[in-house]
């Protein structure tokens, strides 16, 4: 399925996403990675987490906001995978990115910004996997 | 204070996944289908992201410690090791697959589908069995 290019918005989101990252590390301390924050919540929900459910309530009002705001239309979303594979997609990304210690923005955007080597060999990694796994199911199966 | 900020972080994270396409699935695959609908879309977000957070990072990790916290939760991992690879490998199948990954997923749900649900549903199960699971190497 066909989506527009959307260059000054991306952008613009990318600026947004950055800033989220800056003021949460000058802020707290901490990186604006949401497996990270995710993971931490599971693995001791009693334990100063509060910051956690936080940063996620956020996350879901800024995406709620953008709606309200008519700068988000969730009518132009498509969901690619549905049932049984966005479970096992879900399975997967849930267990790698606890095992590999980061998604795209902790890795991708977070870790790439400290120059951290790890976060560099893992970008690569995922974004190539992905494109791999994209080009099999749209153009070899 | 940290929660406030924790909050107003996730705000504007929100707004910029939302604003830049991200929450939708569909363009972040078709950022990695060049070959077929290819929507570049992605890599502005990272050229908007990044310098940005490159140079903020540099000038906040001068200071000795946050404003409101007494240290920097900083990863002090350095190695290349096989889970970083294999693990990184797992959420790239993962994402390749849906066009899901974590922070998206959450910021999907806002769409009020069922997809994003059953994904961060299995997401967190993923996340939990991981934990459990025995290191098979030192890492």
């Amino acid at each position: 399925m066909e989506t527009e290019f959307t260059p000054f918005a991306s952008l613009i989101g990318g600026l947004l996403i950055g800033s989220a990252a800056i003021l949460i590390m000058v802020g707290s301390g901490q990186i604006a990675g949401v497996s990270g924050i995710v993971a931490g919540l599971l693995r001791s929900p009693e334990n100063g987490s509060s910051w956690r459910i936080a940063f996620i309530a956020g996350l879901l009002g800024g995406a709620a906001i953008a709606v309200l705001a008519g700068l988000f239309d969730p009518g132009t979303v498509r969901f690619p995978a549905t049932g049984l594979l966005a479970a096992i997609a879900g399975l997967l990304v849930g267990a790698g990115t606890s095992v590999g210690g980061g998604c795209t923005s902790g890795h991708g955007i977070c870790g790439l910004a400290r120059l951290s080597p790890r976060s560099l060999v893992a970008t690569c990694i995922f974004m190539a996997v992905a494109f791999v796994v994209v080009f099999i199911t749209r153009h070899i199966l | 204070m940290q929660v406030i900020i924790a909050l107003l972080s996730g705000i504007l994270f929100g707004l910029g996944l939302a604003i830049s396409g991200m929450a939708n699935p569909a363009k972040v695959l078709n950022f990695f289908d060049a070959f077929g609908s290819f929507d570049p879309s992605l890599a502005l977000v990272m050229a908007g992201a990044l310098p940005v957070t490159l140079i903020g990072y540099r000038l906040v990790l001068k200071r000795h410690a946050p404003i409101f916290a007494d240290r920097f939760h900083l990863p002090t991992s350095k190695d290349l090791d096989g889970r970083l690879i294999g693990g990184s490998a797992l959420f790239g199948l993962g994402w390749g697959l849906s066009g899901f990954c974590p922070g998206p997923a959450i910021a999907s749900l806002v769409t009020l589908s069922p997809e994003p649900v059953i994904f961060i549903i299995a997401m967190l199960a993923g996340m939990l069995g991981a934990a459990r699971l025995p290191r098979l190497r030192p890492a």
